[in-house]
Parts: C-alpha cells; structure tokens; sequence
C-alpha cells in the first residue's frame, strides 16, 4: 500500500495520499518519475495532501519538489516531519 | 489508446461562421448592471432562454472598457450559443456589442431601456427571445472532425493531489490532442510564478517567448504594486493550504503539470481575445476560476478542463466544465462534482496514459451533450475581469 508519493527522486517531500496518517507509522512511498518504493517513519500526524520530509532539511534550505525549487525551509524539517506553512515560505513575493 | 483520434469525431452544432459548438444555447446578455432585471425576467418568460447577469458596465474606460465589451462580445460569439438577445440601459453600448456578436452571422437583436422603461423593454425582448428558442430547437448536431472542438483548462481550489493526478491527467489528454490539430488554451498567470522557466522553455519561438514574459512580469508587477504580504490564503488560496500546498512555487509547478510533456505554446493571447489558429495557446488571466473560464468562453472555447483538488464547484453558463479530481477524499465527500475520479493514480490502480483517456472519453460524451456535473448542478458563474476602479 502506498501512503505517501514522491514526484522525482531529487525532492526533499513526498505527499501523503491516504487518510490517517499517524506519528510513529512506518510508511511507504512511491517515487513517480524513477518508479521505485521508499520507507520512511512518519514523526507526526500528517493529514491527507500534506508533504512530510524525505530528507532532512536545515533552516533556510532550499526545498525541491517535481525536481524544482518550491521555497525554503525556516525551521529545521526531519525526515518523516510534516513539511507545511508552518516550516516553509515562499522565495517569491 | 481506447479512441482513435485520428479519425474521431463529436456531434456538434455548426455556426454560421464556420465554428462548431457543442451546446445551443439562446442567450439574454445585459450590457450594464442596470439592465440584469430585465434580462432575468426575460429569462423568466422564455423557456430555454439564459439570462447571464453580471455587476459592471457602467462607466468603465479605456483597456477596461475594451476588455468588458471584448468579454460580452466573445461570450455572445462563443460557438455554443445560438442566438442572443443583448439588453443595455441605453442603445448605443447595447448596439455596440450586438453589432461585435452580430460578426460572426448568428441571431442578435439588442434593446435599450431609457426611453421605454424595464416593462416595455422586457416585453419586446421576450417576444425576440422566444423567436430565437424555437428557432435554435429545430438546428441539429452534426458529425464533426476532432480538430473543430476547441478545448480549455484551468484548474481550481489545487491540492497536492491536482499536481499528482489530476493536472498530469489533463496535461497527457492535451498532449494527445495536439497533434490532431485542436486548438487548447491555459493561462493563470501568476500561478505559473516559480514555474515560469518551464513555461518559456516550452514557447514554440522567441517572439511567443518574448510575448509571454511580457504578459508574466506585467502580472508580477501588479501583484508587487499591492501586496501587502506573501500573498499567503489569496494564492496560495486558503483552500490549497488545507490541501497541503505551502508556496505558490509549489502550487505552480502543480499547475504547469496540464500543459503536458509534449505541447508547445504556439502563441499567445491577451485576456478573452480569440486564438487565431490551431495549437496550444496561453491566455493572459486572472487565476481565479470563474474570471478565467468566463474568459475562456469570450475566447470561443467549446469544453473546458478543469482538474480540482479539494472540490472547487464551479461552472459556466455556457462552456460545459468538466471537472477531473485525484483526491480520494475529495471524491468520497462530494462525489456530485465530480465528472471523472482519477484518484486510482494515487493507489497506482491506473496510470497516466489510462487516465487520460478517461477524461479524453468524458470530453467526447460532453460534447455530444452529457450534461457536465455543474450544469447539472446549475452552476453558471460569469464572472468579468476588471482591469482598474470604473471613472
């Protein structure tokens, strides 16, 4: 069963595609763009069509999703944390 | 491919100047504020006729006002009406916008209240408007090549599953269309901020690249000239938060996913102004749903794509909305919006290829008349861009 979905294997999120995710939980990801599963223990409650972390970002890192910059950390994120408003802004505007 | 494209075909009703539509509909168009009582009682009195009501029109200027009367003229144009009725406070806007609908040969009167008052004007009106129903229930769908349907996309209230599933789904319908020679349109340019380059990478030439910078650092100055913050719940909306989207790089690199792999941008279109030949055109718009289908319907487009995440419900009254959504939740929730549930990507029980054809199938069974989830529903939001405050 796949809980969460990567678009590329450069991102530092996948997104969570099933309901109820909970902290502690052993999930599995699929990564679209190379085809290939990843596991990765979720570290909180991560609501459906959240991003949590795949890799461990650093505060003011840059974030990549489809392969592409998406904005910056301002919190450090460890993998497996929810990835969301509250730990990333946008570089524009 | 379960379609052959090639050969495809749909059943459509063909205009006078050569366009195909797929609906054939009588519409009541008011020029101004003023004039949307009696195009409503108009609408009242005549079975099948459809008031469009909408705020403006009064005392807009310059590009303003070009865009307004560009607007009502491409809707009344818009190959999926038949016959229109236009009704201003006074005759020379009214006559002025019928005489733009009147270009392409269709059925157009137009009627001005000062002078006769809402009674008399409502009772003339009616009287035309009922002329013209009869008139449009006797034309007949005709079989008509794929290349005629002209299709548009724009999605709304995004999540992370609409860059996932639902986006990626119309991108590889669009990228099956083009080579047959259809003519497609996207736009909402300030959510393409972040994915800009992806965007000028994929211009057919220089000047369709030059053209479309043009049109996306104009939008970024007016977003920068009022800002007052990040833009943070207007885009990304509070909606496409909920969803999970956290930047408007993140929502716009979503957003990109319809245009496809393979499409290039062929040219590019200022608001509601028609495309000029086949391929994939941009359009510079506002990303708010109903300004931008509204204005893909003045362009002259016949269906219209639109991918949803967390369920933006809307419509238009004349170009049928067909609403594409990956999000199992979402599906589960509101299941009335929904025209075709491609949430089995997400649980990796049909690929990209299969969802496209499933929406390429809806496409063509809207098109010969299914009624989409918002007509059906009566969604009919026709929503004017405003470029500045009226004089």
């Amino acid at each position: 069963m796949i809980h969460f979905v990567v678009h590329d294997e450069g991102d530092s999120v996948g997104v969570v595609v099933v309901e109820g995710v909970k902290a502690s939980q052993e999930l599995t990801g699929w990564i679209m763009d190379q085809d290939r599963e990843i596991k990765v223990r979720a570290q909180s409650d991560i609501p459906i069509g959240h991003k949590l972390a795949i890799r461990a970002l650093a505060a003011s890192e840059t974030v990549i999703k489809y392969g592409v910059d998406i904005g910056r950390a301002v919190a450090p994120i460890k993998v497996g944390e929810h990835a969301h408003v509250h730990n990333i802004k946008t570089k524009r505007w | 491919m379960s379609v052959d494209l090639k050969n495809a075909t749909f059943l459509g009703y063909k205009r006078e100047n050569g366009r195909v539509g797929v609906r054939n509909h009588v519409v009541v168009l008011p020029v101004d504020d003023l004039s949307n009582a009696s195009c409503e009682a108009v609408g009242n009195n005549v079975k099948g006729a459809l008031a469009i009501p909408h705020p403006y029109g009064r005392l807009q200027f310059g590009a303003d006002l070009e865009l307004h009367f560009r607007t009502l003229i491409g809707t009344g144009a818009n190959p999926n009406v038949a016959a229109v009725v236009v009704i201003g406070i006074e005759d020379g806007w009214a006559k002025r916008v019928a005489d733009g609908i009147a270009k392409t040969g269709k059925p157009v009167s137009f009627f001005g209240i000062e002078g006769h008052g809402d009674l008399e004007t409502i009772r003339c009106a009616s009287h035309k408007a009922k002329e013209y129903v009869q008139w449009a229930s006797e034309l007949r769908r005709e079989e008509r090549p794929l290349k005629e349907l002209w299709v548009s996309t724009k999605c709304g209230e995004s999540d992370t599953t609409s860059g996932i599933g639902a986006n990626p789904c119309v991108g590889n319908a669009f990228d099956k269309l083009y080579p047959h020679g259809t003519t497609l349109v996207f736009g909402e340019t300030t959510e393409l901020t972040g994915g800009e380059q992806l965007v000028a990478q994929r211009c057919r030439t220089p000047a369709v690249r030059d053209k479309f910078m043009f049109m996306f650092n104009r939008y970024q100055e007016v977003v920068n000239r009022h800002k007052t913050d990040d833009l943070s719940e207007s885009q990304p909306t509070k909606g496409n938060i909920a969803g999970g989207l956290t930047t408007i790089e993140e929502k716009a690199l979503g957003n990109i996913q319809k245009i496809g792999r393979k499409c290039m941008v062929d040219g590019v279109l200022d608001k509601a102004e028609a495309p000029d030949g086949p391929g994939l055109w941009f359009m510079d718009s506002s990303s708010a749903a109903a300004e931008m289908v509204t204005l893909c319907a003045a362009s002259g487009y016949a269906v219209h794509f639109f991918p949803t995440g967390q369920g933006n419900v809307i419509g238009n009254p004349i170009l049928p909305v067909i609403k594409i959504c990956a999000n199992p939740r979402t599906v589960r929730l509101m299941p009335e919006h929904i025209d075709v549930d491609v949430s089995g990507i997400t649980r990796r029980e049909i690929n990209m290829d299969q969802a496209g054809d499933k929406l390429l199938e809806m496409m063509f069974r809207t098109a010969n008349g299914r009624l989409t989830a918002a007509e059906a529903l009566g969604h009919r939001e026709f929503v004017l861009t405003r470029l500045y405050e009226s004089a």
